[in-house]
């Protein structure tokens, strides 16, 4: 009796934990959407901030992070598929060189993204386009300062070890008996690779992408001193201008703008758009990673 | 491809022991080997880049180290809110050890005041230390156990269905961009929490911590899940079998089993609560002071770098300083990750052969 009571009572307190963060979950969900939902309309999500942005919409900062994610996932995919491809198909598990690349890409995914920014402001900023400046325009600034190229390119770092993870995970559910096929037709390991592994892995890639371009569309920190601006009249145009993005939007319009409370709709507005674009990306990473697992079944 | 050919051409023994060369293979695993290596070059990287920005400032230090014994405190309340160019022309001062009195900036660095634009900048980051740990050690206080009584209950007690909604709906949480959980901690949690605790400033450590505690529940919950499912099914057996509850099953053999996966989770945590720098700028209240009181507003270690590295001239101490605070923050996520990674990794693994 009095073990069954202290059973109950235990497992009573595990279980109210569970409920309490899934409350907490659906709490956010739910007052982000009730205070966001009367101001998304399409006029909110085509326009410019307007009357110093007080007024108007969030067309910029949704352009903005389309395009910084898009130059992200350019710079980051091809690399983490290349690392996924090296690590499940040439390195041997027990290899010094294979333990270290996993180390340091296990550590790329937990360098705290701030410090992100800083390598980029430091490397991409205050290295490499100082350095190009003085090589290609004589020494006038062009590519030494903040812009969305930057921005991305920092970005992409912090997303590489999603991208690993996700298509190594997909390479290894391939059956080893298409390669052996492949490799008892006569083909070479790299044509092995080209033809048969690659082609299997191609929702891995596809889902590690998503779940890159999710992440890097919720970052603010890595951009906050490598290209984000805090309002511009016109969309980025080349890769050496600024840009707007919805995180940085939120961040600015919640903590410095001029008047918190008029703007709070639009707040909540923001930060709507940006969970769903989110949460929607999510979900169809889901739906893919589930679809794989259970071909490795 | 000529080279290759020209080889196999010469002589047959070669053929016969060695596999036919192929340029385009042998090109296509340099390529790769060396697109691998770039995520160990870009630590390294990062690495230098951090610390080379962060290093003046110990330079720096030694031209100015003999005058600044001299210096008597200066009032430095005054201006605090001086211009950047300020800092820069009063930077000028110090090397030259001629005009404006100053401390040396590295002199400055383990005292009580964080007050890097002012006349006299100081840059003590003490409070800033303080801060970070408190705001640490209560999301901490607040995620590690929600975070692992929930993975109990879903590994252990949850019936297979319900299990299946739980674990994503929980995962879902890792999904939520930390500016989102800034934004609700903003608007909602302070309010809520100000309403019942009655606090004077609306944003303080409590509200943050709790905030940078959502962010690190994910991680706890779903490393430990990983951690009690991976104890061998004979265990629980062994222990059903012996007329063991579920509960005693759990807290008495399942768990001190998974204790080293626990750890390292709760250690990836920390590393995450950490380094978390939009929950801190937007929910801490951002005043470096030193206090021990959960509800006095604080600046984390993070926070002082996104909020002013901004505002900063490319190449000042205070620069210097912001890149020093984010090495030494690298450092320490580096180190909490190889941790994670070795020790406890390894004492996972010792346990369970010992058991064998």
């Amino acid at each position: 009796m009095n073990r069954n009571l202290k059973d109950t009572i235990v497992e009573g307190i595990t279980g109210v934990s569970v409920l309490l963060i899934i409350f907490i979950i659906v709490s956010i969900l739910a007052i982000t959407i009730v205070g966001g939902w009367p101001k998304l309309n399409w006029t909110f999500l085509s326009e410019f901030p307007k009357d110093g942005m007080t007024k108007g919409g969030i067309f910029p900062a949704i352009i903005g992070t389309a395009v910084m994610t898009i130059i992200m996932a350019v710079a980051a995919v091809p690399f983490g598929v290349i690392t996924a491809v090296y690590l499940a198909e040439y390195a041997s598990e027990k290899s010094v060189v294979a333990k270290t690349i996993r180390f340091a890409v296990k550590t790329l995914a937990v360098v705290p993204s701030i410090i992100f920014g800083l390598f980029g402001l430091g490397f991409f900023i205050g290295f490499i386009g100082k350095n190009m400046d003085g090589l290609l325009n004589g020494g006038v600034l062009k590519w030494g300062q903040p812009n969305i190229l930057w921005a991305s390119f920092t970005m992409a770092l912090l997303t590489l070890p999603v991208v690993i993870v996700s298509v190594e995970e997909a390479i290894r559910t391939i059956p080893r008996e298409m390669r052996e096929a492949s490799l008892a037709l006569g083909a070479t390991k790299w044509q092995t690779i080209k033809s048969v592994v690659l082609p299997g892995s191609i929702s891995g890639i596809l889902t590690g992408t998503i779940l890159a371009v999710s992440r890097g569309a919720g970052e603010v920190a890595p951009i906050l001193f490598t290209g984000a601006a805090y309002f511009l009249s016109t969309l980025p145009h080349s890769l050496n201008d600024q840009f707007m993005s919805l995180g940085y939007h939120i961040y600015i319009m919640s903590t410095q703008s001029s008047d918190v409370d008029a703007t709070l709709p639009i707040q909540f507005a923001t930060t709507l758009v940006l969970l769903l674009l989110t949460f929607s990306l999510n979900a169809v990473a889901v739906v893919l990673r589930y679809r794989i697992r259970k071909r490795a079944k | 491809m000529a080279r290759g050919t020209g080889k196999v051409a010469k002589s047959d023994i070669v053929t016969f022991n060695k596999k036919k060369f192929r340029f385009s293979d042998w090109f296509a695993e340099k390529v790769i080997k060396s697109v691998a290596f770039l995520s160990i070059a870009i630590v390294i990287l990062i690495f230098v880049f951090v610390f080379r920005e962060a290093f003046p400032i110990f330079r720096m230090d030694k031209k100015v180290a003999a005058s600044s014994e001299l210096m008597v405190q200066e009032s430095y309340g005054g201006s605090d809110s001086g211009s950047t160019e300020k800092v820069a022309d009063n930077q000028v001062g110090n090397s030259n050890k001629t005009q404006t009195p100053g401390d040396s900036p590295s002199s400055t660095l383990l005292s009580k005041t964080w007050m890097p634009v002012s006349d006299n900048p100081r840059y003590g980051m003490l409070p800033l230390f303080l801060g970070t740990l408190k705001v640490t050690l209560i999301a901490l206080l607040f995620a590690a156990p929600l975070s692992i009584l929930a993975a109990i209950y879903t590994s252990m007690f949850a019936k297979p269905r319900i299990r299946e909604v739980i674990k994503p709906v929980i995962e879902l949480l890792a999904g939520f961009p930390s500016v989102v959980i800034g934004f609700f901690a903003l608007m909602v949690l302070a309010s809520v929490f100000q309403n019942i605790f009655g606090y004077a400033s609306r944003l303080n450590s409590f509200v943050g911590g709790i905030a940078m505690g959502l962010a690190a529940i994910p991680i706890i919950y779903t490393l430990t899940e990983d951690a009690l499912t991976a104890v061998p099914k004979t265990f629980t057996e062994a222990s059903l079998g012996l007329g063991a509850s579920r509960r005693q099953t759990a807290f008495y053999v399942v768990l001190p089993a998974a204790v080293p996966g626990i750890f390292a989770a709760v250690v990836l945590g920390l590393g995450r609560i950490f380094g978390e720098t939009m929950i801190a700028l937007m929910a801490t209240g951002n005043a470096a002071m030193i206090s021990m009181n959960p509800f006095d507003s604080v600046r984390t270690l993070s926070a002082t770098i996104g909020a002013e590295m901004a505002e900063v001239v490319f190449g000042d101490t205070h620069y210097n300083v912001l890149f020093l605070i984010g090495s030494l923050l690298f450092i320490f996520t580096f180190a909490l990750n190889a941790l994670a990674e070795f020790y406890f990794k390894n004492m996972v693994i010792r346990k369970y052969q010992s058991k064998k």
